[in-house]
């Protein structure tokens, strides 16, 4: 069977086809959800109530999705360049450490305004430095990038329990973690800078980082579209060949495009540590670096995308914890398997909708579609 | 001639062709369509039984559409196919092969790393259990070839094999399952003249033992020697059926193309200048330790167009890689524009083209340009780092794309359209672009690797055309191509490669294709020297 | 430190043991990207299939009944592979992952509506899980210094599922390289063109391929929650189908060299349990979360080692499209 490749416009590729995988993802969730022995309509109505029926609720929603931001940027960078980064997750939280111990060096000495970058970039440093080892053998050795970061992923965990428990624990702390940061370490949350111009809200952990991820999409996009090294992570992932002949070489852009992403997967640290819990947690990434698979599927690794793909994520996941306070037998777990089929929906099976799609909008709009040249 | 009767043929013994027998292949109103594109136009063909029947056309007139619906790879849009007179559904190709239809494809289709007896078996096993089928196997090949001539070493594996013994292997698939027709699509494209020589021999002897034969090509020589009726396909229709005797290879020319087509080009004679690329000693190995080229050493000169003649796969697709600076040199030098290059200073392609070079690819989809990419971004493939496209940091589209939209215009690229995929534009049309993009900046060394492969005769002039007027603006000019007309017609010098070496010189003006051939199979005893 | 005798035999029945899942996972692994598929789903697959031996165990009390509902539940999540990846042409590696991420997710949720306890299911009884069979004469045998025990504890004295691992070794390469299915199989992988020209349906083959994979890894699953352990717990694969695909790239896509590299890692790994609190000389106490990482690490360094691309199936990876 030689079925053409249709041209169908931009925005059903970009905008009509992510949504109609999200919807196939809800249907088996929901399906899922009967299975259980629930109401699935009963527990879309507490997920969007809980996501966005008031000020906390949007706000929390926010807070998850700066993470995914992040997360989603970084895997999109890796897939320019033809790669798949499931180290986010390690990534990230390694991430952690790097801000962690410049703050807990610094803390005493310094000024908010010079320490808080200072964490930042010491947290880039070490997310980068993570995804540099799979990143170099993948490019010298030809080993798997996949397996590799999963590794890692494993690795860097056992690593951060060793650090959290018996390197970093404060004395008579029974949970294995840092002590607290200074106050100058501190990311300001928004309703403080909120409640400076007089707006009084509720405390949440909403924070600065949020400014941050904003910066990243902008930057990523210029990045990747705009500059000579952009072109060249492109030109790697869509052709290798092409990219060695135009004097490219892919060793160089796999290393290049896997430590930016680390270092985008870095915000999450910075989110979490420096602008929420102040103190180095045991896995406080709580999975973030696979969300940020879907929102970049779903987003078609474009930050205007991953945005929207992310507060999407972020609106199931706190929509999420509500569904599981209201009803005990879904746990959060439940979101996963919800990502995991958006990752199904819009990855995999991303050309099973394409046909009736392209024949739906044939019949409506009545005109014969330009045919892709063979 | 009288062919006798084929073991499987239950009708009356083959009279003379044309004999009222009913034919081998009818196909009456062939349509088929790849969505805007109308590849065969109600297309009839009518092949005689135990002819040698050939099929010409150039480049996109869809002689290979028209073969893969016969074989079973698409299905046509309206038309019927009739097999020995008997109307016959092909809706892949195990129907193909049950109606008695055996291809050889022009990209062979063997595994590499299995043998030949695994090869030939694949498909038809014989049953569940391997070792049932394999003496069974084995016998047969012998059988076939003693009874055609087509010997081969059951238990080689076809990675080691020549090219010319791996098509062998191909026919002998085919006769395996006992077909009385053949396809041969474009076979000799991989082969010496003299191979083709051969080749031909054994179709002359599968067509006397009553194998009809249907024979694909482009090449107006091969039509008129071997075959009986030619059909010439144009832009997707069926334009003339003619006895080979009764036509001419300017007639065939003509009617491929629709307007008289000029066979020769004008040339002026070469004038040689300095030597803008010296080779001395070039030695390539390859990832599993093979020597691809081997000692190789000439001077090529501003002014002139240096030829290498060769069957593909004797290390001339290496030698450009290397010379480009996509492989390193393991051993030997070049002087590149007064540059030394060595394995100890290896030069890459940035680097290469900062001195002069520029490179035309062979494999024009897949390094010539990103297919994903607009065209107004491949123009810029390999110069993305131009001070003309870049600020400090951020790249310069307008710039980009102006100067997409000036080469597109002066190569008559069409679609004129620079935000448009590369993916989207001909074989031809992408050739000029990238024939565009690297002669703009008037390169002093120009690498070419099979200029004119999958393009369309219009465009083939065009290039042709810009070629020499490089070369008389002084551009040094590397020729690489397995098209033997080509390589004689362009060249100034003929140089021609087997297994990695060069074996012989021939000035551009004394080649003829008997020395060539000779050369390109190491037969020649003396390299050099005219005929 | 334990005696060298005993430790020995120790140390070589742990290899056996946990080297099992390996090898039934490397060898699905095998099948599928024998065939031209990228399998990196075999983690999910395991997952689903223990979670669903656990609860069939639970339900019926019989390990066979479980094996089953192991292996239909993996089979399904291969045909969802099969689809995205066959008939739909989707990205492989992309699929692979969605079935981990799902695979992980449901096993929790249906485990934590239907159980309680987070996900984790309860322990089964003895009956309903595949014990350890005592090898013939293996208490008199006990008694010969060395080949006693190695023959009661090493080569007897392993639950069924082991057995069946290593002889799915033997059998794997009987079906790959002495049937016509073997041969269409790697031919496909090889160079899919061919094998359709040659009037093969390439999907059919593939599919089979597929759910060979499937059907192993639901067996992997079994051993997992029936046979090793005694209950299905949240993540309880651990990595192992990585681990699995890393020694299957490591033995070159091949049963035999893949059986070996599965054994070294379980090798490895018996040994770095035993030192867990020991003081090495020079190094002191290994900390706990060091012996955890060194499977990960171990995968690494095989993985550094081995410059892959040359052995690999020629077409793995690529989707088939009929395209001139």
């Amino acid at each position: 069977m030689s079925a053409p490749q249709v041209a169908l416009p931009r925005w059903i590729d970009i905008g009509l086809l992510p949504i109609v995988n999200l919807v196939q993802a809800l249907l088996v969730s929901g399906l899922v959800v009967l299975v259980i022995g629930a109401d699935p309509l009963h527990a879309v109505r507490i997920m969007a109530v809980g996501a966005v029926g008031d000020g906390v609720a949007i706000s929390y929603t926010l807070y998850y999705a700066t993470d995914f931001i992040f997360t989603g940027l970084a895997v999109a960078v890796a897939f320019h360049a033809g790669l798949f980064n499931i180290g986010g997750e390690g990534q990230a939280y390694l991430a952690g450490l790097g801000a962690t111990l410049m703050i807990l060096a610094l803390d005493p000495y310094l000024p908010g305004i010079i320490l808080v970058p200072l964490a930042l970039v010491a947290a880039i440093a070490f997310g980068a430095g993570w995804a540099f080892v799979p990143a170099y053998l993948q490019a010298y050795r030809g080993s798997h990038i996949v397996i590799t970061t999963i590794m890692f992923n494993f690795i860097g965990a056992a690593l951060m329990v060793y650090v959290a428990s018996d390197v970093l624990r404060p004395a008579g702390e029974m949970l294995p973690s840092s002590r607290e940061f200074g106050p100058a370490a501190h990311l300001p949350p928004v309703h403080e800078i909120l409640a400076l111009s007089g707006f009084k809200t509720p405390s949440t952990p909403l924070n600065l980082s949020i400014v941050w991820a904003a910066a990243c999409c902008v930057f990523v996009w210029f990045f990747i579209w705009r500059t000579r090294w952009g072109y060249a992570i492109r030109a790697v992932g869509l052709s290798p060949k092409a990219a060695i002949y135009a004097g490219i070489s892919p060793q160089r852009v796999i290393i290049m495009a896997m430590c930016l992403s680390g270092g985008l997967a870095a915000g999450v640290a910075f989110n979490q540590l420096v602008g929420y819990h102040h103190k180095l947690l045991l896995d406080f990434v709580a999975g973030a670096g696979f969300t940020g698979i879907a929102v970049a599927l779903m987003g078609r690794n474009h930050p205007v995308g991953i945005v929207l793909a992310a507060l999407l994520f972020g609106a199931l996941y706190q929509g999420g914890a509500e569904l599981a306070f209201e009803i005990p037998t879904i746990n959060r777990d439940m979101i996963v398997a919800m990502q995991g089929l958006v990752i199904l929906f819009s990855g995999a099976l991303a050309y099973m909708n394409r046909p009736w799609i392209a024949r739906l909008y044939l019949a409506l709009s009545r005109r014969p579609l330009a045919a892709e040249a063979a | 001639m009288t062919a006798p009767q084929s073991a499987h043929d239950d009708s009356p013994p083959a009279g003379p062709v044309g004999s009222g027998q009913p034919a081998a292949i009818a196909l009456r109103g062939i349509d088929k369509s790849f969505g805007a594109v109308r590849a065969n136009r109600q297309v009839d063909l009518t092949v005689a039984k135990g002819s040698i029947h050939g099929i010409i056309g150039e480049n996109g007139a869809g002689k290979s559409t028209l073969m893969s619906i016969l074989y079973g790879f698409y299905t046509a849009d309206a038309g019927e196919i009739l097999i020995n007179g008997r109307p016959v559904e092909i809706r892949n190709s195990h129907d193909a092969i049950d109606a008695g239809i055996g291809m050889v494809h022009q990209h062979f289709m063997l595994v590499e790393p299995f043998t030949v007896l695994e090869n030939v078996m694949l498909g038809a096993e014989g049953g569940a259990l391997l070792s049932a089928g394999r003496a069974a196997a084995r016998a047969e090949l012998q059988r076939l070839g003693r009874d055609y001539g087509l010997n081969v070493q059951p238990d080689a594996v076809i990675s080691e094999l020549p090219v010319g013994e791996q098509q062998r292997v191909e026919i002998l698939k085919a006769l395996y399952r006992h077909c009385d027709i053949l396809i041969l699509d474009e076979p000799t494209g991989v082969l010496t003249p003299q191979e083709t020589d051969q080749l031909f021999a054994i179709l002359r002897a599968l067509n006397g033992r009553g194998v009809t034969i249907l024979l694909i090509t482009h090449k107006l020589r091969e039509i008129m020697a071997i075959t009986d009726t030619v059909s010439v396909m144009r832009q997707g229709e069926m334009v003339a059926t003619l006895p080979t005797r009764s036509t001419s290879k300017e007639q065939l020319a003509e009617l491929m193309v629709g307007r008289k087509v000029r066979l020769e080009l004008d040339k002026h004679p070469a004038r040689p200048g300095p030597v803008r690329l010296a080779v001395r000693g070039l030695t390539v190995i390859d990832a599993k330790g093979v020597k691809r080229v081997d000692d190789v050493s000439f001077d090529l000169r501003a002014g002139e167009i240096v030829g290498i003649a060769g069957v593909s796969g004797n290390g001339q697709s290496e030698l450009l890689e290397a010379l480009s600076g996509i492989q390193p040199l393991a051993a030997g030098e070049m002087t590149l524009c007064d540059t030394q290059v060595s394995a100890a200073s290896p030069c890459d392609p940035a680097q290469a083209r900062e001195h002069g070079l520029a490179h035309v690819p062979e494999d024009r989809l897949r390094l010539g340009v990103v297919t994903a990419f607009p065209a107004w971004e491949s123009c810029a493939l390999g110069y993305h780092e131009d001070i003309a496209y870049n600020g400090r940091v951020l790249m310069d589209r307008a710039a980009m794309t102006a100067s997409c939209e000036r080469l597109m215009e002066q190569f008559d690229v069409r679609p004129r359209d620079a935000t448009l995929t590369c993916g989207k534009f001909s074989g031809g049309n992408q050739q000029k672009l990238i024939l565009a993009r690297e002669i703009a900046r008037q390169p002093k060394v120009l690498l070419v690797g099979q200029p004119t492969r999958g393009v369309d005769i219009g465009a083939i002039e065009f290039i042709h055309r810009q070629l020499l007027a490089l070369r008389d603006a002084g551009c040094a000019i590397l020729l690489v191509s397995v098209e033997l007309d080509e390589v004689m017609a362009l060249s100034d010098r003929i140089l021609v490669m087997f297994q990695g070496r060069i074996v012989g010189e021939v000035a551009g003006d004394q080649a003829d294709e008997r020395t060539l051939g000779l050369m390109m199979a190491n037969a020649h005893t003396q390299p050099g020297e005219a005929a | 430190m334990e005696e060298l005798g005993p430790l020995l035999v120790s140390v070589l029945a742990a290899t056996f043991r946990v080297a099992a899942t390996l090898v039934f996972c490397a060898m699905a692994g095998m099948f599928s990207e024998r065939s031209g598929i990228i399998d990196i789903g075999l983690e999910g697959k395991m997952l689903a299939g223990s979670f669903a031996a656990a609860c069939v165990a639970m339900v019926t009390g019989s390990p066979w009944l479980a094996l089953g509902g192991a292996i239909l539940v993996s089979c399904g999540f291969a045909l969802v592979h099969g689809l995205a990846c066959i008939t739909y042409r989707g990205n492989q590696v992309v699929s692979g992952v969605a079935i981990n991420i799902i695979a992980a997710g449901l096993t929790i949720v249906l485990g934590n509506a239907w159980f309680g306890r987070g996900g984790q299911t309860p322990d089964l009884p003895p009956e309903a899980r595949f014990m350890p069979i005592a090898a013939p004469g293996a208490a008199t045998a006990a008694d010969i210094p060395l080949l006693g025990p190695l023959y009661a504890n090493v080569l007897g004295g392993h639950n069924l599922l082991v057995y069946v691992a290593y002889a799915a070794v033997p059998l794997a390469w009987w079906v790959l390289y002495r049937t016509r299915f073997g041969l269409r199989l790697r031919a496909v992988g090889e160079d899919p063109k061919v094998v359709d020209t040659a009037g093969i349906s390439v999907t059919w083959l593939r599919y089979r391929a597929v759910l060979i994979a499937g059907l192993l890894c639901g067996f992997a699953g079994t051993y997992l929650a029936v046979a090793q352990n005694a209950a299905f717990s949240p993540h309880m694969t651990a990595g192992q189908g990585f681990i699995a695909l890393a020694a299957m790239v490591f033995g070159k896509w091949r049963p035999w060299p893949a059986m070996f590299a599965c054994l070294l890692f379980g090798l490895l790994d018996a040994i770095a349990i035993r030192l867990q609190g020991v003081a090495l000389p020079g190094v002191g106490q290994v900390p706990v979360e060091a012996i955890q990482a060194l499977p990960y690490i171990l995968t690494v360094v095989l993985l550094a080692g081995f410059v892959g691309r040359a052995s690999a199936p020629h077409a793995l990876g690529q989707p088939y499209v009929k395209e001139r």
